[in-house]
């Protein structure tokens, strides 16, 4: 098994700093998918998921490199919270398209908000 | 060490570029695929890390599960319609600047997180769970089923409120579709089916009037 070494002095060293990064980044594109879609809203749902996986990569590399088995604990939670939550937002998306013909974002305005 | 150095950059820019192709490609299926390849390339690392179990998690219940639902969904729908076009239509909306600036920000806030961060030192003897020499699975077994119990079961009950919600919500009554009604067949009286008819001679009877 892996064994995180910590304080590396090394730049080719992986920490728990790449990881984090990795995450932030990818927390970020997922942020940018959700603003900047007006089109589609199968794509937001996706920037969603791509958001909770950030937060999967944070909680895992913690736990790894403080050696504690909590944080894989909560990643399986936050992992059936996820699915959960993407079988309701599809089924929501599948009713919408079967009364209006449409899931276009710029569209759904029915509401007038 | 520079082995795991390499498979960690290469997994990184894996995930890294699918989760842009996720979100800029026109096409809808295509951004699916490309959100199968961010999740193995993620678990990929999962597994690298030593958290075996969620790596095989993540593929079991991301890539087998909720992509492929993901792309049942976009097949059912109308897939001519769902072209993915950002910077098409009127360039009036104020939508990009902004969320390009409020994004960045959100980034920068992330990164000087990260960079500030450090353990504190009395944080490591004061774990609760401590990772022992046993592998990955069974530690976590060992902890699931008897700390986590309830919250493991609430996770259970959220999926199945969830899957109700589902089905309720796609339910729908067709008209039109022949459906046998075995309570109506099973409750059919003699009366209702044969009719006793005085037939007279050379005249015959006449039924389905």
């Amino acid at each position: 098994m892996f064994k995180p070494t910590k304080g590396s002095k090394l730049m080719i060293e992986i920490g728990l700093g790449h990881y984090l990064t990795l995450g932030a980044i990818i927390f970020t594109i997922g942020v940018v998918g959700i603003f900047l879609n007006r089109k589609n809203i199968i794509v937001i749902l996706m920037s969603i998921e791509l958001i909770l996986l950030a937060v999967n990569i944070n909680l895992v590399s913690f736990s790894i490199f403080i050696n504690d088995l909590s944080g894989q604990i909560f990643t399986l939670f936050i992992l059936t919270v996820a699915a959960a939550e993407a079988a309701i937002g599809l089924a929501i998306i599948v009713v919408y398209y079967r009364n209006s013909t449409s899931i276009e974002v710029e569209k759904i305005d029915s509401l007038k908000g | 060490m520079l082995a795991h150095s390499i498979f960690f950059f290469s997994f990184s820019l894996i995930a890294i570029i699918s989760a842009i192709m996720v979100t800029v490609s026109k096409n809808t299926v295509h951004s699916v695929f490309f959100l199968i390849l961010d999740f193995i390339s993620i678990s990929c690392l999962f597994i690298m890390i030593g958290a075996e179990f969620l790596g095989m998690i993540m593929l079991i219940v991301y890539v087998g599960a909720v992509a492929v639902l993901f792309l049942f969904v976009v097949m059912m729908l109308n897939v001519a319609q769902q072209k993915n076009q950002w910077f098409s239509g009127e360039f009036t909306s104020k939508h990009i600047p902004i969320g390009i600036i409020i994004s960045s920000l959100i980034f920068f806030e992330l990164l000087v997180v990260i960079g500030g961060w450090k353990f504190k030192p009395d944080l490591v003897n004061s774990m609760s769970l401590p990772i022992n020499n046993i592998s990955n699975t069974h530690s976590i077994g060992y902890v699931l089923y008897t700390d986590y119990i309830h919250v493991f079961q609430l996770s259970g009950m959220i999926l199945l409120v969830a899957m109700i919600g589902a089905i309720v919500l796609t339910f729908r009554k067709r008209t039109g579709v022949k459906k046998q009604g075995y309570f109506r067949q099973i409750s059919r009286e003699r009366e209702e089916g044969v009719e006793v008819v005085n037939v007279q001679t050379n005249k015959g009877v006449k039924i389905d009037d």
